[in-house]
C-alpha cells in the first residue's frame, strides 16, 4: 500500500484523471467567475476585465444587503428548527434496536432518492390553498359544524365559515421548505456522533443522580458538540444558497441571495454584478467554516476518542 | 464517615437480592433465580467466567437493568424498579466513564451538583473525596492528560463522594497493567476499610476476589454456585465447578455410595476403595489440590492416606515450588507441587520415567458432586 510513494508511474496514474476533473471543472471555472467579478459590462454580450470594484461596492449596498441579512436569517431559522426536530430523531435511531435502526436510517435517506423539484412540487400539492392540509382542515370544520347542527348550534355560528390558510408563497413556506430538504443533512451527523457516545458516560451520569433531561444538557450535549457542529455547518450552507425553494415556495418578498445571482445571470444579463454576489456568498461560506474550526479547536477535548 | 455505617440498623443485610431472574429476548436467560444477602460494611465479590450473569446482577443492582422476577432490596426498600439516579447506591465503570469534558473536580462535584448541594459544601467534600483516592493536587488536570490508574481514581472519587450506601465496581482493574493491579487492590482494601461502604465488586479474576473480598459468589450460567469466604472457597468447594473455577485442582472420576452419617464410600481407579467425609453420591470426582500431595521413594503406611503409584511425566519448576505431573494410569494426570525444602539440587530434581509413591492425608481429599 505505501507503494505509490515510490512508484511515480503509479502516483500519476492514480492521481492524474482527478486532479484533471478539478482542475478542468471546478478551478478554470471558478477563476473565470472571478476574473469577472472585477469586470465591467459594456456590450450585451461584452465584458472587460478592468480590475474595477464597482460590481462589489453596488453588492454591498443596503438593498442587497438587506437581502444577503435576508438569507442569512433564513437559513439560520432552518437550521435551528432542523437542530431542535433532528436531535430527537437521532436519538430514537441511536437507541433503536440494531435491526431497526437501518430501516430508520433509510426513512431518512429516502427523500434523496426522489428528485428536488419533484418534492418540492409535491410540498405545493401538500400547502397550496386548495391543498392537502387545506383540504383536510375544511373537512373538519364542515363536519363539525354539520354535528353541532345536531344540537342547534350550527349554521357556522360557533366554528364560522372556513377560509383556507395562506400557507404557500411566503417566508414560512420558504423555511418549511427549507426544513423538508435539510433535515437529512442534520440528523445524520448527529446520529454518528450520538453512535460513537460511549454509553457509559449516560449510564455514570444517571447514577450520580442526574435525571434524563440534566444528562442530556450536561453530557450528551457537549460530547455531541462536533456532531452539532457539522450538522450546523452542513444545514445551513445549503440552506444559504438555496435557490429552488424560496424559487418556487416563496412570495414576492422571499427572495434569497441566489434568486438575485440567478436573476444577475439570467433576466439582468449582468455576469459581472452576479459574479460578485457569488464571491460575496462564498466569502460568508468561508466565514461560517471558519468559525466552525475556532469553535472546534476550542472543545477539541470534548471529542470523542 | 460514612452514612451506612452510622446506621443504627447494622443487623439488616445492606442488599438482599430474592428469586430475581433476568431474561434477555424472551429466551436468553442471564440471571437465573438468584438469592443473595450481603451484609452492610462487607466487601463483596462476584467472580465468574464471562458470560456467567454477574455484570448483569451488577447492572440491576444499580438500576440499569429492571430484573424479569424477584425483588432487589436495598437498605430494607424494595429497589426493584426505581430509577439509577434515586438510588443510594453508585458504580465505578469499567471503562471509568470518567466525563472527557470536565475537570477531575468537575467530575467529582458532578453527583454533588445533581443534589443541589451549596457550593461551600460540594468544594470541601471532592476536596476531600480527592484526598482519599490521593488525587488531591491533581484537581484542574483533564481527564486526557491523567494516566489509566488516575482516571480510575477520579471514577472512585465522584462515587465515594456522594457517600452511598453501597459502592459497585465493574471489573475495576481489568484495564490496569499487572503491577498497578496489585496495587490498586490493597488500595481498595484500605479505602472500603477507611470509608465503611459495602463494596461489592464484579470479577472475572480469581486472585482478585481471594485477595480483597470478604466474602465471594462464585456464579455460572446465570446461577449461584456457591457464596462463602475466600478460604471456604478454596478448601470446601461446593460443587466441582467451584473446585475448578478457584485455583488448580485434580480430580479422580470414582462412584460414591453412602456409608454412613455424612460419610461416603467411594470407588476408583488407580486408588480402589476408599471410606471418606462427604454427602454426594453417584459419579462423583474426589478432587485434592496440588500443594496437599506429597512425595517419596518408599511406600507410606498410614492408613489415614491415600497412595498411588505414579511416573513422572512434566515438570515445571517455580523456583520455590516445582509443578510436577504424574501418571497414574487413570488418563488424566495427577499434578503436584512439591515445595522445593532443600538446596541440595539433585535431591529434589524429578526425571520423566521415574516412579514414586504419591499420597495425601484422606481428610484433604473433596468428594464433589456435580
Amino acid at each position: 500500500m505505501e507503494n505509490w510513494k515510490r512508484s511515480a508511474k503509479a502516483f500519476f496514474a492514480a492521481f492524474t484523471p482527478p486532479t484533471f476533473w478539478l482542475v478542468a471543472f471546478f478551478i478554470i471555472p471558478l477563476s473565470l467567475i472571478w476574473l469577472y467579478s472585477f469586470s465591467t459590462k459594456t456590450g450585451v454580450t461584452d465584458i472587460t476585465l478592468d480590475w474595477n470594484l464597482q460590481q462589489y461596492a453596488r453588492a454591498l449596498e443596503p438593498l442587497y444587503l438587506g437581502i444577503f441579512w435576508k438569507s442569512i436569517v433564513m437559513a439560520a431559522a432552518t437550521t435551528a428548527i432542523c437542530l431542535v426536530v433532528a436531535f430527537p430523531v437521532a436519538i430514537a435511531i441511536v437507541f433503536s434496536k440494531p435491526t431497526m435502526r437501518m430501516w430508520l436510517l433509510l426513512l431518512v435517506i429516502l427523500p434523496f432518492w426522489t428528485n428536488l423539484l419533484i418534492r418540492t412540487y409535491a410540498l405545493i400539492a401538500v400547502l397550496r390553498t386548495n391543498g392537502f392540509i387545506n383540504n383536510g382542515l375544511e373537512w373538519i370544520v364542515v363536519n363539525a359544524d354539520w354535528l353541532l347542527s345536531f344540537v342547534g348550534l350550527g349554521d357556522n355560528r360557533i366554528v364560522g365559515p372556513f377560509e383556507p390558510l395562506a400557507l404557500l408563497y411566503n417566508n414560512t413556506a420558504v423555511v418549511f421548505g427549507l426544513v423538508y430538504v435539510s433535515l437529512p443533512f442534520m440528523v445524520l451527523p448527529l446520529y454518528a456522533a450520538l453512535d460513537r457516545l460511549d454509553r457509559s458516560y449516560l449510564e455514570a451520569s444517571l447514577d450520580l443522580g442526574a435525571g434524563h433531561i440534566r444528562t442530556f444538557f450536561s453530557i450528551v450535549v457537549p460530547l455531541a458538540l462536533p456532531g452539532i457542529a457539522s450538522g450546523i455547518v452542513i444545514t445551513f450552507i445549503p440552506a444559504m444558497g438555496s435557490y429552488l425553494t424560496p424559487d418556487l415556495l416563496g412570495g414576492t418578498d422571499s427572495q434569497m441571495i441566489a434568486n438575485v445571482i440567478a436573476s444577475q445571470f439570467k433576466q439582468a444579463n449582468n455576469w459581472p454584478f452576479g459574479a460578485a454576489l457569488s464571491f460575496l456568498l462564498m466569502y460568508a461560506t468561508f466565514f461560517a467554516l471558519a468559525i466552525r474550526a475556532v469553535l472546534m479547536r476550542k472543545e477539541g477535548r470534548g471529542d470523542v476518542r | 464517615m460514612s452514612e451506612a455505617a452510622k446506621n443504627p440498623s447494622a443487623g439488616e443485610p445492606i442488599i438482599r437480592i430474592e428469586n430475581v431472574s433476568k431474561i434477555f429476548g424472551g429466551t436468553v436467560k442471564a440471571v437465573d433465580n438468584v438469592n443473595l444477602e450481603v451484609a452492610r460494611g462487607e466487601f463483596f465479590a462476584l467472580l465468574g467466567p464471562s458470560g456467567c450473569g454477574k455484570t448483569t446482577l451488577l447492572r440491576m443492582l444499580a438500576g440499569f437493568e429492571v430484573p424479569t422476577h424477584g425483588r432487589v432490596i436495598i437498605d430494607g426498600q424494595d429497589m426493584s424498579k426505581v430509577a439509577p439516579n434515586k438510588r443510594p447506591i453508585n458504580m465505578v465503570f469499567q471503562s471509568y466513564a470518567v466525563f472527557p469534558h470536565m475537570s477531575v473536580e468537575q467530575n467529582v462535584a458532578y453527583g454533588l451538583k445533581m443534589d443541589r448541594r451549596p457550593a461551600k459544601e460540594i468544594r470541601e467534600r471532592v476536596a476531600e473525596a480527592l484526598d482519599l483516592v490521593k488525587l488531591g493536587s491533581l484537581g484542574k488536570r483533564m481527564p486526557d492528560e491523567m494516566s489509566g490508574g488516575q482516571r480510575q481514581r477520579v471514577a472512585l472519587a465522584r462515587a465515594l463522594v456522594k457517600r452511598p450506601s453501597v459502592l459497585l465496581l465493574d471489573e475495576p482493574l481489568s484495564a490496569l497493567d499487572a503491577k498497578l493491579r496489585e496495587a490498586m487492590q490493597l488500595e481498595l482494601v484500605r479505602l472500603q476499610k477507611t470509608v465503611g461502604i459495602t463494596f461489592v465488586i464484579v470479577t472475572h479474576d480469581q486472585s482478585e476476589a481471594l485477595s480483597m473480598a470478604n466474602r465471594i459468589a462464585v456464579m455460572n450460567a446465570g446461577t449461584v454456585q456457591q457464596v462463602a469466604p475466600p478460604a471456604t472457597l478454596y478448601e470446601a468447594p461446593a460443587n466441582r465447578f467451584v473446585a475448578d473455577f478457584i485455583g488448580k485442582i485434580n480430580m479422580i472420576e470414582g462412584d460414591a455410595v453412602a456409608a454412613g452419617e455424612g460419610e461416603v464410600k467411594v470407588t476408583a481407579p488407580a486408588i480402589g476403595e476408599v471410606t471418606l467425609a462427604g454427602n454426594a453420591t453417584g459419579k462423583v470426582a474426589l478432587a485434592v489440590r496440588p500443594e496437599k500431595i506429597f512425595v517419596d521413594e518408599k511406600e507410606p503406611t498410614d492408613p489415614k492416606l491415600i497412595k498411588v503409584k505414579g511416573k513422572v511425566g512434566e515438570v515445571a519448576y517455580f523456583g520455590s515450588y516445582s509443578n510436577v505431573f504424574f501418571d497414574i494410569g487413570t488418563g488424566a494426570p495427577l499434578q503436584a507441587d512439591i515445595s522445593n525444602v532443600s538446596s541440595d539440587i539433585e535431591e529434589f530434581t524429578f526425571k520423566a520415567g521415574e516412579e514414586y509413591w504419591v499420597y495425601w492425608r484422606k481428610a484433604d481429599t473433596l468428594v464433589l458432586g456435580d
